[in-house]
C-alpha cells in the first residue's frame, strides 16, 4: 500500500467530512428558509465529496475497511482534517467565514488536483471543482453582505474573521508525505496554492470592509492528529450510532 | 433575525433550452444576486432548469382580479376564434 497516497486522501477526505458535518448542525436553524436549504446542499455535497475520498483511501489501504469504517470508526487522533474546519459553527458569520477560507482554498487544490497523475484521484477532483465553485461564490457573497452590511453585521462578521484567521495557516501544512506524492506529480505544490488563495481571500475581504489581524499566532496541530476539544464532539455524535450499534445499516 | 425588510421576488425556470421561463414560485432576497442564488437552492436541486429569472415582486403589474368579466368573459362566445372548423385531410397525421 501506499502510506503517502493513504494519508494524503485522508486530509482531503477528513476535511470534506468534518466541514460537511459542521454545516449539517444548521439543518432546521438557517436564519432564512433558503439558507437552511443552502447549507444543507452544501453540507451534502461535501458528504458526497468525502465518501469517495474515503472509499478510494480504503481501497488504497487495502486492509478489508470501507468509506463507513473510516468515517465512523477511528479514533480522533487518527483524524487528519485541518482544525479551521473543526471550530463551532458559533453564530452565521463565523460559520460562513470558516467556509469562506476554507473554500477559497479548496477551488485552487481541486484545479490543482484535476492534472494528478492519480487518474482516480484527478477524477474526484474534477467532480468536486463544479461543486466548489459555488460554495465559494455562495461564501463569498456571504462574507461580502455581512462585512459590509449592518454595524452589527460588520462587527460579527470581522469577530468572525479574528476568530478564525489564526486557523488558516494550517491549510497550507506540507511535510514528506507532500514531497513525496509531489514527486510524482500526485499531488500539487501548495505554494502556488497559497498564492492564490491569499488573492481571493484578499480581494473579498477588501469588498467586505473587513481587516485581516496582524496578530501573527498561528495554530495547527489538525494534519498531525492533534486537534482542538471540538473535534471530540463531532465525533461522539457523528459515530453514536455506529459505537452503540456495531455493523447497523439502515 | 428578522427579514422583514427583504424584498419578496418571483422566481421564474428554464427547464431546457427552446422552452420559455415558467413561473415557479417566490422569495425573499436582499438583492438580485442573492435572490438568484437562492432560487438556485431552492427550486433546482432536483435538475429542474438551467436558467433563472428573478424579478421583484412589486415591478409585477398585475390584471385586476374585480375586472374578469369584462376582460375575459366576451372572449367564451368567440369560439371561431379557435381553428376547429377546418376539415383535416386524410393522410395529415399529428394534429
Amino acid at each position: 500500500m501506499n502510506n503517502n497516497l493513504f494519508e494524503y486522501l485522508l486530509r482531503l477526505g477528513d476535511d470534506s467530512l468534518i466541514i460537511g458535518h459542521r454545516l449539517s448542525e444548521w439543518c432546521g436553524h438557517g436564519p432564512i428558509l433558503e439558507e437552511d436549504i443552502a447549507m444543507t446542499n452544501i453540507a451534502l455535497d461535501f458528504i458526497g465529496q468525502a465518501t469517495s475520498i474515503l472509499e478510494y483511501a480504503a481501497k488504497v489501504e487495502d486492509k478489508g475497511r470501507d468509506a463507513d469504517a473510516l468515517a465512523f470508526l477511528r479514533y480522533e487522533r487518527e483524524y487528519r482534517n485541518v482544525l479551521l474546519v473543526e471550530q463551532a459553527n458559533e453564530d452565521f458569520g463565523v460559520t460562513m467565514m470558516r467556509q469562506f477560507l476554507f473554500d477559497a482554498f479548496r477551488k485552487p487544490l481541486y484545479e490543482a488536483l484535476t492534472k494528478s497523475t492519480d487518474a482516480q484521484l484527478a477524477a474526484i477532483a474534477e467532480k468536486s471543482l463544479k461543486e466548489t465553485k459555488y460554495h465559494l461564490k455562495h461564501s463569498s457573497e456571504w462574507v461580502i453582505r455581512l462585512g459590509d452590511g449592518t454595524e452589527e453585521s460588520h462587527k460579527r462578521a470581522q469577530y468572525a474573521l479574528d476568530t478564525l484567521w489564526r486557523y488558516t495557516h494550517e491549510l497550507f501544512f506540507e511535510n514528506e508525505v507532500d514531497q513525496a506524492l509531489q514527486a510524482e506529480n500526485i499531488a500539487p505544490s501548495l505554494a502556488p496554492i497559497r498564492a492564490e488563495w491569499e488573492k481571493t481571500v484578499n480581494a473579498v475581504l477588501e469588498e467586505a470592509t473587513l481587516t485581516i489581524p496582524q496578530n501573527g499566532w498561528k495554530q495547527q496541530g489538525g494534519r498531525t492528529g492533534l486537534h482542538s476539544e471540538n473535534l471530540g464532539y463531532i465525533l461522539a455524535e457523528l459515530q453514536y450510532m455506529q459505537r452503540a450499534y456495531p455493523g447497523n445499516k439502515w | 433575525m428578522s427579514n422583514a425588510n427583504w424584498p419578496l421576488w418571483e422566481v421564474f425556470i428554464r427547464s431546457k433550452q427552446g422552452l420559455s421561463h415558467k413561473h415557479v414560485g417566490s422569495l425573499r432576497a436582499a438583492d438580485a444576486e442573492m435572490a438568484v442564488a437562492n432560487a438556485r437552492d431552492v427550486y433546482t436541486r432536483r435538475s429542474e432548469g438551467i436558467s433563472i429569472w428573478v424579478v421583484q415582486s412589486n415591478d409585477v403589474f398585475a390584471s385586476d382580479p374585480n375586472e374578469s368579466q369584462e376582460l375575459y368573459e366576451p372572449a367564451d362566445s368567440k369560439i371561431y376564434r379557435h381553428p376547429t372548423f377546418y376539415e383535416v385531410p386524410d393522410g395529415i397525421s399529428h394534429m
